[in-house]
């Protein structure tokens, strides 16, 4: 099997016409509804007004432009690297709880990841808002006496999107760790090594495809992220996701819209197909090792 | 319990906390009696949910949401589970394919399928109609219900329907009698998955929504930008519920589907 394939074919084999029979759905709706959509947009890019690489010479050499750019990738790095600070020890004691606390850890991580990323957003916006709660809070224990802007700040889309993202950093670094026998552990320690030293040279590095994985799948998705900055963030501090918007449905600029997209999609897809070999999708969706 | 251990569970609740808090927070507002969002909530009463089932605007919005929603979940399990299956019955190449394919739905970004799919859908006409939002919500939801009905269907021991089959059933009566029954909880479970994808799905619906359909979180996306009212709480607690039942559902499946596999071993 390739070293892309999840998965081996088994039992009798089915006849080459009731395969191509069985996947045509599959292959119809995603030519027609992804793949021939996006490479038309991406298309628009190059074609329109006339055959051109304008509208990339823009994204890249407009100071505004680039500076959005820059600022999407130190916002998803930014995320990556507090998710990855906050789930690494999370995942670390679900892998070794068993019982009624790891139902427990594991209801704390799926129940977000399975809720609604509008109402998750709404919760911020509720917490970071003038009178919110934390202003409340900074205020009673005598930090600050005027309420400070929270809202729609760079602080509040980093803090929302990581909250929104963990789950995608939790789930493929827990089932790194799940996987790792708990013997090697053990083994360690009789030949003498103490927990940190077990730690260090035998589960992180057992981990590492994990830390890897969750890292860049929360890297990318924190690039095209849109709900979250567009509800939290400032206009004047825009990411990638919410200039396409803009440009897409206020300025009506159709081939500038569609290159930023194509810088987007062809990074993304580039990331993706150079950490390839990381990338365990079927671990990721449902943290089933 | 040493002290390093100790430290490390500290984190781990203040990071529980991070997690939670938000979401706990929010959903008692439902039931406050204030017009503004306030913590702790003030009084209680059931107004807003039924400010939220006696406005026409946010009925149709639901509705409209729950059809797509329906209408996804069925189609990415059929679709899903005829590929999955011709996949682990050697499709070979086209097989190859069909997992490269599938990952592009995962790592291309959701704004990106959304500006494409908008304009594409004007030219097409499909723009605001069930059938847009049932296609765009079943690619996003793909590859979740594969990897689901992937599980079960790679744990079911091929030599049952081989042996179906060397009793002179054809394929498909083989698949259905056999196969079938024993992957059918990952296949709901998988689903399940679908619906709530496509019915919590906020960024291709912003995109494709006209005027007058519009989906639930694109309204909630609305309410939320202008005046974050209280019947955003009220939504959040209906749709904490929803999440909740559907993740508790597909457990109980997975447990079924766990028994299935285990009872030819025992008997």
């Amino acid at each position: 099997m390739s070293p892309a394939g999840f998965f081996e074919a088994d039992g009798r084999r089915l006849s080459r016409g009731g395969i191509v029979l069985l996947m045509a759905p599959f292959f119809g709706l995603i030519l027609f509804a992804f793949f021939y959509p996006l490479l038309s947009l991406i298309s628009i890019s190059v074609l329109e007004p006339q055959p051109t690489v304008e509208n990339y010479q823009r994204v890249f050499d407009n100071p505004v432009y680039a500076r959005v750019l820059f600022r999407t990738l130190r916002i998803a790095v930014l995320v990556s690297l507090l998710s990855l600070a906050l789930s690494f020890p999370l995942a670390l004691v679900m892998a070794n709880s068993r019982g009624p606390k790891a139902i427990f850890l594991a209801a704390c991580v799926l129940l977000p990841f399975w809720s609604s990323v509008l109402v998750r957003t709404a919760a911020w916006a509720v917490l970071l808002q003038r009178n919110g709660l934390i202003n409340q809070g900074l205020q009673a224990i005598g930090l600050t006496t005027e309420p400070l802007t929270l809202l729609y700040t760079q602080g509040a889309v980093v803090v929302a999107m990581t909250h929104v993202l963990m789950p995608f950093m939790v789930l493929p670094i827990y089932g790194a760790l799940r996987n790792i026998p708990t013997d090697y552990s053990r083994a360690a320690a009789i030949c003498g090594a103490g927990p940190l030293r077990t730690f260090r040279e035998v589960t992180l590095p057992l981990a590492m495809p994990g830390v890897i994985g969750g890292f860049i799948l929360v890297f990318l998705t924190a690039l095209g992220f849109f709900i979250t900055p567009a509800l939290l963030g400032s206009p004047q501090e825009m990411m990638i996701a919410t200039l396409i918007s803009q440009q897409m449905r206020e300025l009506l600029d159709w081939p500038f819209a569609a290159a930023l997209v194509g810088v987007l999609t062809l990074f993304v897809t580039a990331m993706t197909l150079a950490f390839s070999r990381v990338f365990r999708f079927d671990r990721m969706m449902g943290g089933r090792a | 319990m040493n002290p390093r251990s100790l430290l490390l569970n500290a984190y781990v609740y203040a990071v529980l906390a991070f997690i939670l808090v938000p979401i706990l927070i929010i959903l008692p507002m439902a039931f406050s009696e204030t017009a503004y969002l306030t913590f702790p909530p003030q009084g209680f009463t059931l107004r807003w949910f039924g400010e939220f089932f006696a406005s026409s605007r946010w009925m149709d919005a639901m509705w409209f949401s729950l059809r797509i929603a329906l209408f996804t979940a069925i189609t990415t399990a059929v679709v899903g589970t005829m590929a999955t299956y011709a996949l682990v019955r050697g499709a070979g190449r086209l097989g190859t394919l069909f997992q490269a394919l599938l990952i592009g739905p995962i790592v291309v970004p959701h704004i990106a399928l959304a500006v494409a799919l908008y304009l594409f859908f004007q030219q097409t006409g499909l723009s605001g109609t069930t059938i847009g939002y049932v296609f765009a919500h079943t690619i996003i939801a793909l590859p979740f219900t594969v990897f689901t009905v992937a599980a079960a269907l790679s744990s079911v021991d091929p030599a049952l329907e081989d042996a179906a089959m060397s009793c002179g059933a054809t394929r498909f009566t083989a698949f259905r009698l056999i196969t079938l029954p024993i992957i059918l909880p990952n296949v709901i479970s998988g689903a399940l998955f679908a619906f709530i994808i496509s019915f919590d799905e906020p960024v291709v619906a912003f995109f494709l929504a006209g005027i007058r359909d519009k989906t639930l979180p694109r309204m909630m996306f609305d309410d939320i930008e202008q005046n974050l009212t209280p019947i955003i709480p009220a939504i959040a607690v209906l749709l904490t519920a929803l999440s909740i039942a559907i993740l508790l559902g597909a457990a109980l499946l997975r447990r079924v589907a766990a028994r299935n596999a285990a009872t030819p071993e025992q008997t």
